[in-house]
């Protein structure tokens, strides 16, 4: 008995988010359509994990799951750590805040003191470079800093409602597809820096297999149609770019699978 | 030794970019500027209509009883301002008016927001509520006095029914126009439905109640006008519409005319002083400076 439940109690305290054999599907009978069939799924805490893979794997239905925003249809997903962030591919703050306040709103929803928000704000706004530009309102903001109040937001949701000493979980759902070229590379070296500042573990939903390699420290491939786990590539010691050519092979074929069914 | 060095190139790249793309904030013209800008185009126009009227009254197309001149309305407002009435007049009509319009934002708010968010509710009552809208309240002025007769009831009673469909359906379409996003988010960072209302749906929906509100101050003023000239009785003193109604009866068009300016001017003088501010400062927080 006891050898059974050790390795299960193990499992769960290593790691931030336990996803087992989670089935998704929207509608009723004839017409439901499966968007993820038995995902089993584990990121360590203060791990950054990339999922990647073509339109209609699921990737955005799994990310609403592991938030709460939805419920699977069968499995189970473990969470040991505080309430999960989400950052979307638009930053959606609210144009009637300013910066500093959108960083603020989720420590006031969890039911912080004035005087602590402001702090915990001020600390998020200059780690992602942006202490200067607390007092303007979102339409005052390019595309890129808008993002990163977002993330400051979605940090303060992880970090600043839970009690000192849990792990935080980000979940981003494509951050900075919506974004040029230069602005998504110096965003995503902020976003690695931001990451080992705050030892956060990231769920990063990305279609771009660079972008999933340059942040992952593994790489996760979801078939579509529904989404199941094809492969886990680990990126810690490998040659990228041999990586990326594997990897994008494998989603090439993934992807045309689909052509003959 | 490399990495800080390349930390700090990107720094020095996002600080750039931010200078760049941060888009540039229009200066506010000056206050002189400004007032030449927005007071200057409708005081001309007043005063075009000022010689038109004069020119025809020295025409003398129509008799003095149905055209008066200017300078005898005039005569009449400034006789109702020495005497003191204009003011008990405008007293009586204005107070009752913004009692009549704060009741009815009271009403209208968790109505609205009942409307927009439970379904039920909207399938029940939504469309009555807009149909309401198309209703002129003086309609309901025969009803008011049988139910309540000629007592300040019956004038409350019209103008909330004037008010409060206008207010409430303001909200709703505020909220129907919500980017589906934003609440998403709020729930994503932990907002309960009470907390979504407060912090999230009424703020974003903002601009919209505004605008209700806007339409419902202007048909509680004119529900008010018509329940007044309509109910006439000495319970219920004299209000602007009274004083309408008297000149009308005493065949004295001068008198008719002052009334009608008055009412005019407590409309524009509230949409001026109150309501245009308030949206404009609205709708600057949040960049939409278009209509500005």
């Amino acid at each position: 008995m006891t050898a059974t439940l050790e390795p299960a109690a193990q499992s769960t305290l290593d790691a931030a988010v336990t996803l087992s054999s989670v089935r998704k599907s929207f509608g009723h009978g004839a017409n439901s359509v499966l968007a993820l069939d038995g995902v089993d799924l584990r990121v360590a805490p203060g791990e950054f994990v990339c999922l990647l893979g073509a339109s209609g794997c699921g990737k955005s239905t799994l990310l609403n799951l592991v938030a709460g925003l939805d419920a699977p249809t069968s499995g189970s997903i473990r969470l040991t750590t505080s309430r999960p962030a989400v950052m979307f591919q638009e930053a959606a703050l609210m144009p009637w805040l300013t910066a500093a306040r959108n960083v603020e709103l989720p420590l006031r929803l969890a039911g912080l003191k004035r005087g602590a928000r402001r702090e915990k704000a001020g600390e998020l706004l200059s780690l992602v470079r942006l202490a200067e530009a607390g007092h303007k309102r979102p339409h005052e903001l390019s595309g890129g800093m808008r993002q990163r109040v977002a993330l400051a937001r979605a940090l303060a949701s992880t970090l600043g409602s839970a009690e000192e000493g849990t792990p935080g979980l980000l979940l981003m759902d494509e951050p900075f597809a919506a974004l040029d070229a230069i602005t998504r590379d110096v965003l995503q070296a902020e976003l690695v820096r931001v990451w080992r500042e705050t030892s956060t573990a990231i769920l990063f939903v990305t279609h771009d297999v660079r972008e999933a390699v340059r942040l992952a420290q593994r790489v996760v491939l979801l078939s579509s149609r529904p989404g199941r786990v094809v492969r886990e590539w680990s990126t810690v010691d490998g040659d990228e770019p041999a990586l990326i050519n594997d990897i994008t092979t494998r989603l090439r074929e993934v992807i045309s699978g689909h052509a003959a069914a | 030794m490399a990495t800080p060095r390349l930390d700090n190139d990107l720094a020095a790249v996002g600080a750039g970019l931010d200078a760049l793309d941060a888009p540039n904030q229009e200066q506010r013209p000056s206050l002189g500027r400004r007032f030449l800008r927005t007071a200057v185009p409708p005081l001309i126009a007043f005063a075009l209509l000022l010689g038109v009227w004069q020119a025809l009254w020295a025409a003398a197309f129509w008799p003095e009883y149905q055209l008066p001149s200017p300078s005898s309305v005039w005569a009449a407002v400034a006789e109702a301002i020495e005497t003191g009435r204009a003011l008990d007049v405008l007293w009586t009509s204005v107070h009752r008016a913004v009692l009549g319009f704060l009741t009815a934002v009271l009403i209208a708010t968790p109505l609205g927001l009942l409307i927009a968010k439970v379904r039920v509710v909207r399938a029940a009552i939504g469309s009555l509520l807009s149909g309401l809208q198309s209703l002129p309240s003086v309609a309901w002025v025969p009803a008011g006095i049988l139910w309540f007769g000629a007592t300040p009831s019956t004038i409350y009673f019209v103008v909330l029914m004037g008010s409060v469909p206008s207010i409430a359906n303001g909200l709703v379409a505020g909220v129907d126009q919500i980017p589906p996003l934003l609440p998403r988010v709020g729930q994503a960072l932990g907002a309960g439905r009470l907390a979504a209302a407060r912090h999230i749906l009424l703020p974003a929906a903002l601009p919209g109640y505004l605008a209700g509100l806007k339409q419902g101050w202007a048909f509680s003023w004119r529900s008010l006008m018509a329940a007044e000239i309509i109910a006439t009785s000495p319970q219920l003193g004299e209000g602007l519409g009274q004083y309408l109604h008297n000149g009308s009866s005493l065949n004295d068009i001068s008198m008719v005319i002052a009334a009608i300016f008055l009412i005019l001017l407590v409309g524009v003088g509230i949409e001026l002083l109150l309501f245009r501010p308030l949206e404009r400062a609205v709708l600057r927080a949040r960049g939409l400076t278009g209509a500005l």
